[in-house]
């Protein structure tokens, strides 16, 4: 199969690479550039856990090919915070238990911080609407829920 | 039991990682070298394999080998062990790592191809050439009881592998006095565990030694590590097997699985490291379900509304093999009565193949069945008697002055099941007070005026936890003074981590950062059993804290020597023993480790035991009894018959919370699960077997927006029985959730409604009762 080149910015920084067009985003991601972080739960693009984001908007990286990204900004898990330096929302995830096995945790994240870049004071019921494509077995969604809400307010409290 | 850390909401030691990205998941692991396994699996449900053609797929690109069970021939062969042995399984029903002649349902393991990556390896395993001879399949438990049905396995008799019996008191005696006696028939559908992330296994080959490592997502990685080593004819020190992150299990992740048998095959004989991830299609049709039964129930009760006695027989669907013996229906027959306390019960379990995906423990193993039943009978003998539904409860419940309360049935091992502790009338009326029971039917008419129907539905359960027969932990702490405990109990996201240390920092003095807690790796820890069954905190919890204690014990017997100090005037804190309000006359853990790790030449003081360190087993010999109330409200829309929970109470005594934040986390996913169980959860096969839910389009899981906020109200009756007075907390929402909100259900659509006796129920169900059929 012939590769093809693409041109891309991911998590801030500017990357080329060859690629095979039938090699979806996420095992793109996970398997050629090692980043991990990012899963596959489903791989038909219902629950969610590949989410990442491409051009600032919520991406199932198993429905996307890997040649699509060519010219985009994709950003995922690892563009957040790191272990010691959480960002606020993976905080909020840690104070409300908003994860159990972390499997889907990426996707939930990618989601939500996509979600509320462009909708700064979402109410409980559109919080649920906004993750209604990521499946969590573990939580039952309330401390997922509660972290997205305590999020957005926290951020306009210091605005 | 109580400290700074034990029984705080403190936020998880393993969130950090997870959170920002960091997890090791076992298809997060790449070893050099390494092939990528795709399997060829049966397509339809019953056949026998006439030949397997290979050929074709061996020349295409990347691949490097396909086996069939024969090419394993000169390592090892015939059916894998058994997991749990049972005396009425006279010959064990497991699979053969790949299917030896016959092929039993759609999806089981025919071959193995390895390749470069997984792609080359999918495209090969579509090219093998099966020759199968069709063979008629049985896919309704019901139907496979009759004796022309076709046979599971073309070679037994019957499709009945086992009929199982429990009972007690004078059942025949108590039925022909009590002034009544209902029959109801039920329904209780199929589903699946679908954690988040699907099965998988890493595994490879030393080159000198021939030692294997094996890396699994698994439950039980010890128990693989185990009937591996008997099926090899190797010993367990040969095989190490661990487990990285796990993405969720849900029970049937405790499983030994054909998979796991067959990629290690493959590896011994291709002698490279081989990498298989299931995915979700292959998990749909190859990683065990559970649910399916039908029961038909007699409840002899009286004018008062006291619930006597039960009998019946159920029909219970195991699919195509019991790689986990009969489990599923012990379980299920152990967990009657629940919560009443009847005269007598007389039980018959009918565990039937069918040529279906098999079937094992899925949270709350048959316990939520059981539940549904007995809630279900205690809801009709209420309607029968035009009695509330609570009254007929607080009547035929256990009495806390009842406890320690024997049931009457006999556990696994023989020894009469006896309920530690607990007021089940009490989480009853607190529940109900907590919902504003008192209330309800003006909420009612304020949704009527909405156009919509409200009803409250209410639920209790009994779950014994704490299974033996043990689980074990070590607790060292090194020269830097850090606290490292091992265990062989593995975690699938429950925060294990956590829990342990919380309880390890109170023993020693010492900050939560500064234990790590390392679990489920054989070449860490001897002896493992296996992470079900709401065991951990009570066996491993208790082990943790019986370790700690000795090093404890240790640190203080070191320090009187050197400080000269009576052990009773010893304190640990801040990460050092010292005297009792003396702070600064103290001796440092560090220093004691240090110590205690040996100077070439020179004795150890007070020629004391080398090591600041403990092994410690709880041998958890009784169950310790959980128990439940839960209250939910659902509306009703009389238009399209969607369900939607609008509120949802429990009530939850599981002895000492080690953390509440956790053990809040484990309830909320509990009933969630079980309203997916009630009102989403569907897995249908055709009557050929074929399975005709395999997406997440077809198979609903509940998702955000149709979930409640899940309010908890906690007892905290400590268990007698463990030295933490803990009992567990995993599967306790969901036993009664289904039960719960089908009560709620029925309330709304009224006393002219159908009596609901099966689950999951849809809104095509809603709309055709609501239309009086």
């Amino acid at each position: 199969m012939t590769e093809h080149s693409v041109t891309f910015t991911l998590n801030g920084e500017r990357r080329e690479a060859r690629v095979d067009p039938r090699i979806h985003l996420g095992d793109f991601l996970r398997h050629s550039l090692g980043l991990t972080g990012t899963h596959l739960g489903c791989e038909h693009g219902v629950c969610g856990a590949c989410t990442v984001i491409v051009n600032g908007a919520p991406v199932r990286s198993c429905l996307m090919l890997a040649v699509q990204i060519d010219g985009t900004v994709v950003e995922t898990v690892e563009s957040l915070g790191k272990p010691g330096a959480l960002s606020p929302l993976q905080q909020a995830f840690a104070t409300n238990h908003g994860l159990q096995c972390g499997f889907c945790t990426s996707g939930m994240l990618m989601t939500l911080e996509a979600y509320l870049r462009t909708t700064p004071a979402p109410t409980e019921q559109d919080v649920r609407i906004a993750i209604s494509g990521n499946i969590c077995r573990c939580t039952g969604y309330e401390g997922i829920v509660q972290a997205a809400l305590d999020t957005a307010s926290a951020k306009a409290s210091r605005t | 039991m109580s400290g700074r850390f034990f029984g705080a909401a403190v936020t998880r030691l393993e969130d950090a990682r997870l959170l920002a990205g960091k997890g090791q998941y076992v298809d997060d692991i790449d070893l050099p070298g390494m092939l990528h396994a795709a399997f060829v699996r049966a397509s339809f449900a019953h056949g026998r394999i006439r030949s397997i053609d290979t050929g074709d797929a061996l020349a295409m690109p990347g691949v490097v080998a396909i086996y069939t069970m024969a090419d394993f021939a000169d390592i090892a062969h015939g059916p894998m062990p058994p997991m749990a042995p049972h005396p009425l399984l006279k010959t064990p029903i497991t699979y053969h790592p790949l299917a030896d002649t016959e092929i039993r349902h759609v999806g089981e393991a025919i071959a193995i191809v390895l390749a470069d990556n997984r792609a080359n390896a999918e495209d090969a395993a579509a090219a093998v050439t099966l020759d199968i001879e069709y063979l008629p399949a049985v896919s309704d438990a019901a139907l496979a009881c009759e004796a022309n049905s076709p046979k599971t396995h073309s070679q037994h008799a019957s499709n009945i592998a086992a009929t199982m019996k429990a009972g007690f008191g004078d059942c025949a005696g108590v039925f022909a006095k009590a002034d009544h006696v209902l029959t109801e028939h039920f329904d209780i559908h199929r589903g699946g565990c679908h954690s988040m992330e699907c099965r998988g296994v890493v595994a490879n080959i030393d080159l000198l030694t021939d030692a294997l490592t094996i890396s699994t997502s698994s439950q039980s990685p010890y128990m693989v590590r185990r009937h591996l080593a008997a099926y090899l004819k190797r010993d367990e020190n040969d095989i190490r097997v661990m487990t990285p992150d796990v993405g969720g299990g849900f029970g049937p992740k405790a499983n030994v699985y054909a998979e796991e048998f067959a990629v290690t095959l493959a590896v011994i004989k291709s002698r490279r490291p081989v990498k298989w991830i299931e995915d979700r299609q292959e998990h749909f049709v190859a990683t065990t379900q559970q649910r399916g039964q039908t029961w038909t129930l007699d409840v002899a009760f009286d004018n008062d509304g006291r619930m006597r006695a039960i009998r019946g027989r159920c029909i219970h669907d195991n699919g195509a093999y019991a790689p986990y013996g009969l489990i599923l229906p012990a379980t299920a027959l152990a967990s009657f009565p629940g919560p009443y306390a009847l005269e007598a019960l007389d039980l018959s379990i009918d565990v039937v193949l069918t040529n279906l995906v098999p079937t094992s423990p899925v949270r709350g193993a048959c316990r939520p069945n059981v539940a549904f039943l007995l809630e279900r009978l205690a809801d009709r003998v209420a309607r029968h008697l035009g009695m509330d539904r609570q009254e007929v409860r607080r009547r035929s419940f256990v009495r806390a002055d009842q406890m320690p309360y024997t049931t009457g049935i006999k556990a696994r091992d023989g020894s009469p099941i006896s309920y530690d502790s607990g007021d089940y009338v009490g989480a009853l009326n607190l529940v109900l007070d907590k919902i504003d029971a008192t209330n309800f039917e003006a909420r009612r008419n304020e949704t009527k005026r909405r156009g919509k129907l409200r009803g409250l539905g209410i639920a209790s359960c009994v779950e014994d936890t704490g299974l033996g027969p043990f689980e074990g932990a070590s607790v060292r702490v090194t020269p830097a003074g850090k606290v490292i405990i091992a265990t062989g109990a593995s975690s699938q996201g429950q925060g294990h981590r956590t829990a342990f240390a919380q309880i390890a920092a109170d023993a020693l003095g010492v900050e939560l950062e500064d234990v790590t807690v390392e679990t489920a790796d054989t070449a860490k820890f001897p002896l493992g059993i296996s992470t079900i069954a709401s065991r951990i905190a009570v066996t491993a919890g208790s082990s943790v804290q019986l370790a700690a204690h000795k090093v404890r014990a240790k640190a203080i017997a070191f320090a009187s020597h050197q400080l000269e100090v009576g052990e009773h005037d010893l304190e640990l804190d801040g990460g050092a023993v010292h005297v009792k309000g003396i702070p600064d006359m103290k001796i440092k853990l560090s220093e004691i480790a240090r110590t205690l790790a040996g100077n070439t030449g020179v004795p150890l003081p007070g020629d004391m035991e080398p090591d600041l360190a403990a092994t410690a087993y709880f041998n958890s010999n009784a169950l310790t009894f959980a128990y439940g109330a839960n209250a939910c409200e659902v509306e009703v829309d009389p238009e399209t018959g969607d369900v939607s929970v609008v509120r949802y109470v429990v009530v939850h005594d599981c002895g000492r919370l080690i953390n509440p934040l956790i053990v809040d986390g484990q309830i909320r996913g509990g009933v969630v699960h079980g309203i997916g169980n009630a009102l989403f959860e569907r897995m249908i096969y055709d009557e050929e077997g074929q399975p005709l839910t395999t997406t997440y389009g077809d198979y609903l899981l509940p998702m955000a927006f149709e979930m409640p906020r899940i309010e908890i109200h906690h007892m905290e009756t400590p268990s007698p029985r463990n030295p933490i007075g803990v009992k567990g907390a995993g599967e306790g929402g969901t036993i009664p959730a289904a039960a719960c909100v089908i009560s709620a259900v029925e309330d709304a659509l009224g006393p002219d409604g159908p009596f609901i006796a099966l689950h999951p129920i849809s809104p095509q169900h809603v709309v055709t009762w609501l239309d009086g059929n």
